[in-house]
């Protein structure tokens, strides 16, 4: 079947491990306040591809994936096309290439995220944020669910990345990167935890899309910031 | 037997001249990690110390310390030179002073005036009289080259070739001065004089009777200006300073010979290597004496410079020697080439800070130990310096004991040479195919005069049958203006220490090249998948196009756009083989530019893929700037389709990557970094530059040079100070694609 991409890119070193060929699928329906990427939220736009053809395509950089890479797929909300993700990564597995899911953790359908996982390596998880009213608040989407699936990944046995974006004056405290961390630690798959900078690279797209970027006014990541939170991380997590 | 080979095993390398079976015999591979390593001693930072702050004085002159213009360089001809006599541990200066440049008029005087000129200096007259009576290289090519050669020049359809100074991309087997001493060398020689002599004699035959003749006068100088230096090097090295100071010498006396444009080194490090270990077992030498012998040899190789002129410059920025260094490879018995001189070496950049000379190139094979991989990963990331060749491609064709002359281009040591020059401009060649051979900036009449094509929009079949007409002029043209200049280097400046390091029976390689691949691709698949409108002036010289609608770019991994430069390349080479080369020469191709890249541009009037005019190519075989939709590894999937093959001389590609875009740490960068290498060499790709650095810090340092003394850089094959470029060509490598998706 066919899925709607929004880009790809033949080098990801961040997105799973080793070197990642990247599937951006288009459509979104979360609203994070500090989305990198509002060009993929129209579900209408992008272009459609067969999963067949993105296979024959990835199959081309495998000579890059000797060190653990792969195919990392993410967006938009990956589970939103979530029988396309699920027929691209078995097919992707039948040719022995790692498939890691990018995704919030929105999904639309438990049986068809459960349908993805069958055929993941590997969760990259985004936990937003720690309580449900900010979660609603800042990003349009349910914690609960997220939850959900994250019960859904230890099921199906898959290990998980948790990620969460540090943003000033809205998820920077020690206090919420402990609750994103004891969040992370209920699913038993869990391996790591990444803390992943705010930055503002993005501000020209909205611009060039004529919407207001939210967070225009607030100062990006610092180093030192990350790094002080990220010792917070359970060394065997980091 | 000498005492110098006391504890060296085998029999071979005793029996006749072959450093590869010396090595091979004695050799210790070493598949540790770097914690061995030392750092600088106190020495080496005082001697270090004095040389950058002549290297600071030497900039601030404007790039040219001092020139001494009333002594032509040859071996004998100045009085020893140090940097500090009571602190060397290797001597050896080009002339009496550090970074004090010789004047070299044997390639020609012009150049050689014009240089001094340049910098505030005058040629002496002591020096003009003296070659009032005598021909250089210059002077004999002038004396033969046609109409067709000079309008090719002169409109910048061939660039670069080498008809004004010395030719360069021969490496001497230095190491034979340590192994063998200079006696045995001169011994061997005359025996082979003996012997061609007794052959029925043709002009062949005599000619390298008489190059013997100079060999051998030369072995014996570079003996006499050893003993200026108070070293006798008549036997063989007795032991590691021994063999690093005998095998410097010899490259020293190649260097006060011939100005080449690159003058590499070869492959010592694993040779020295072997010394330094009988030391140590010994115990006459440890790890601190090691470092220190490699790192003041390589300083003294910091210092090694040639006099050039501006016009130079623009084409080879940044004074650069092509000191190329091939480090590590594998035997062809399996075992790896890696030895701990290798990583002493590569620890150079650390104790001496980073540099572009010598130019540190890894030979880069799937087996190579997975410490030394990560180590040599290690070294880019800190330092940019160092560049990879794939020896998996490289090794099946000349074995395990080859060196990189100037940047890609292969060669056996002492085994092979080749008579290296310039570039075609496959960018131009379509525009002039276009034209009917005439120059599409000045409307010069230079190719055969030809139907210009006819009609509004170009047609990819008609432009292609316009372009197999004017292929094969452009080879002819290509070939008979190396063949003079090379016969001519041979009669006026022959390199007479650096063949005398060689087998006297030579293969020789003749080695061609192409520049404005990406462009010529791009261009012929914008006519093949787009509309291609053409705009012609007053006198219906075509000079511009409009391109309307989408088209397939070379560095996508999309075999619409790569399978063009690949034909490209194959056309010609298949043409330039149809013209016999000199002296039986093979034919060989690259696809390097160095800096090239920006003059050719200027000296190329817009062309269909949508470059404006005078807008630099990309250089080697890069994918053009901003083209390439699909990052990084689609990039290197393009480029490792071009076939070695066809391109035996070289296929440069210059990666550049932001730091973050390969890991968020640096043992994952390190990793990542390794998977690149090994995934894009193992699809056969040749050769990769690789820098780990930030646009901002380009940019940064374009603007406050004074905060980054140091900053290296990789560009098309060499390494280069940033500083050292003018700033068209800074802001040309801005401009590059950085690989950096996060």
């Amino acid at each position: 079947m066919e899925g709607r991409i929004h880009s790809l890119q033949s080098m990801g070193a961040v997105d799973g491990p080793g070197l990642r060929y990247l599937v951006f699928l288009q459509g979104c329906p979360m609203r994070c306040v500090y989305c990198h990427n509002p060009d993929t939220w129209d579900f209408s736009a992008g272009e459609e591809i067969s999963s067949d053809e993105l296979v024959r395509r990835a199959l081309r950089f495998r000579p890059f994936f000797a060190n653990g890479g792969g195919v990392t797929v993410s967006g938009g909300e990956a589970l939103c096309q979530g029988e396309f993700v699920a027929e691209l990564f078995a097919k992707l597995q039948q040719n022995n290439i790692h498939t890691a899911l990018d995704t919030s953790g929105m999904y639309l359908d438990l049986s068809v995220a459960e349908r993805v996982l069958n055929h993941t390596d590997l969760v990259l998880c985004d936990i937003k944020f720690a309580a449900e009213a900010a979660y609603l608040a800042h990003s349009g989407g349910s914690l609960k669910r997220v939850m959900e699936f994250l019960s859904l990944c230890e099921k199906c046995s898959v290990p998980v990345w948790v990620r969460h974006v540090v943003t000033p004056g809205l998820t920077d405290t020690k206090e919420e990167v402990e609750a994103i961390i004891k969040l992370a630690k209920k699913c038993a798959t869990l391996e790591k935890i990444e803390l992943l900078p705010f930055k503002k690279l993005c501000l020209t797209k909205y611009q060039s899309m004529g919407i207001p970027f939210p967070l225009e006014e607030v100062p990006e990541c610092s180093k030192e910031l990350l790094e002080s939170l990220s010792d917070l991380i359970p060394t065997h997590l980091r | 037997m000498f005492e110098g080979w006391n504890g060296f095993k085998g029999t071979r390398w005793k029996e006749r001249i072959q450093v590869q079976a010396f090595i091979q015999d004695n050799y210790r591979p070493y598949e540790g990690d770097e914690s061995f390593l030392e750092g600088p001693t106190q020495r080496t930072e005082r001697l270090m110390e004095k040389l950058n702050a002549l290297m600071a004085e030497e900039q601030a002159k404007g790039g040219v310390l001092d020139i001494d213009t009333e002594t032509v360089t040859s071996l004998l001809n100045y009085a020893p030179g140090y940097l500090d006599k009571e602190e060397e541990l290797i001597v050896g200066l080009q002339t009496d002073a550090p970074l004090r440049r010789g004047v070299n008029p044997f390639g020609g005087i012009n150049m050689t005036r014009k240089a001094c000129k340049a910098y505030g200096y005058t040629l002496s007259d002591k020096v003009e009289q003296e070659f009032l009576y005598r021909t250089t290289h210059n002077d004999g090519v002038f004396r033969v080259y046609n109409p067709e050669i000079r309008a090719a020049r002169h409109c910048g359809i061939i660039t670069g070739l080498p008809d004004a100074y010395g030719r360069g991309r021969i490496i001497g087997d230095y190491r034979r001065v340590a192994l063998y001493g200079i006696d045995l060398l001169i011994e061997e020689k005359q025996k082979d004089k003996l012997e061609c002599s007794n052959k029925m004699l043709d002009a062949e035959g005599i000619r390298l009777l008489e190059e013997l003749y100079q060999q051998i006068n030369f072995l014996g100088k570079l003996k006499e200006m050893a003993a200026l230096y108070g070293y006798d090097i008549s036997k063989p090295a007795t032991n590691a300073r021994e063999a690093v100071q005998w095998l410097y010498f010899a490259y020293l006396g190649a260097i006060k010979e011939q100005n080449g444009a690159a003058m590499s080194l070869g492959r010592v490090s694993t040779f020295l290597d072997i010394y330094i270990e009988r030391d140590m077992e010994l115990g006459i030498l440890d790890e601190k004496g090691a470092q220190e012998l490699i790192d003041d040899f390589v300083m003294k190789l910091r210092m090694a410079r040639h006099l050039r002129t501006p016009e130079y410059n623009e084409l080879f920025a940044g004074d650069p020697m092509w000191i190329t260094e091939a480090l590590g490879g594998m035997g062809e018995d399996g075992r790896s080439l890696v030895t701990k001189n290798t990583y002493r070496f590569l620890n150079t950049l650390y104790n001496l800070g980073p540099s572009a000379e010598p130019n540190l190139t890894v030979l880069w094979s799937r087996a190579l130990p997975a410490n030394f991989k990560r180590f040599a990963a290690k070294v880019s990331c800190d330092t940019d310096a160092i560049q990879y060749e794939n020896d998996d491609v490289m090794r099946p064709k000349f074995g395990d004991d080859y060196a990189i002359a100037c940047c890609v281009s292969a060669m056996r040591v002492g085994k092979d040479m080749q008579f290296f020059g310039a570039r075609a401009n496959l960018a131009k060649l379509l525009l002039m195919s276009l034209n009917g051979g005439r120059d599409e900036k000045s409307g010069m009449q230079v190719g055969p005069v030809h139907m210009p094509y006819e009609g509004e929009y170009l047609e990819y079949d008609k432009v292609t049958e316009l372009m197999d007409y004017y292929r094969p002029w452009l080879a002819k043209t290509y070939v008979n203006a190396m063949n003079m200049i090379h016969y001519m280097h041979d009669k006026y400046a022959y390199d007479k220490v650096q063949m005398a390091l060689h087998d006297t029976q030579v293969h020789r390689f003749m080695a061609f090249g192409v520049a404005g691949l990406s462009v010529v691709a791009d261009s012929l698949s914008a006519i093949r998948y787009a509309k291609v409108r053409v705009i012609r002036d007053e006198t219906g010289l075509i000079t511009d196009f409009e391109t309307e609608g989408e088209f397939p770019t070379y560095g996508n991994d999309d075999d619409r756009a790569d399978s063009m430069a690949v034909e490209q390349l194959r056309l010609f080479m298949e043409e330039l083989k149809k013209v016999p080369a000199y002296r039986g020469a093979e034919h060989t191709l690259s696809v390097l530019t160095i800096t090239s890249n920006v003059v050719y541009g200027k000296k190329t009037g817009s062309t269909p893929d949508g470059r404006k005019a005078g807008e630099p190519f990309a250089p080697g075989a890069n994918p053009m700037h901003n083209r390439e939709k699909n990052g990084a590894l689609a990039s290197l999937n393009s480029v490792a389709k071009l076939s070695y093959d066809v391109c035996k001389d070289g296929i440069s590609n210059t990666f550049s990557v932001v730091p973050q875009a390969l890991g968020n740490d640096d043992e994952t960068r390190y990793a990542n970094l390794v998977s690149i290498i090994d995934g894009y060499f193992q699809q056969k790709a040749q050769h990769i530059n690789v820098n780990v650095m930030n646009r901002e810090l380009l940019i940064d340092a374009m603007e406050h040079p004074e905060k980054y003394p140091n900053l290296t850089i990789r560009v098309s094959g060499y390494a280069v100070n940033f500083h050292k470029l003018s700033k068209e060509q800074q802001k040309e490598v801005i401009s590059r694609t950085f690989h950096e998706v996060l």
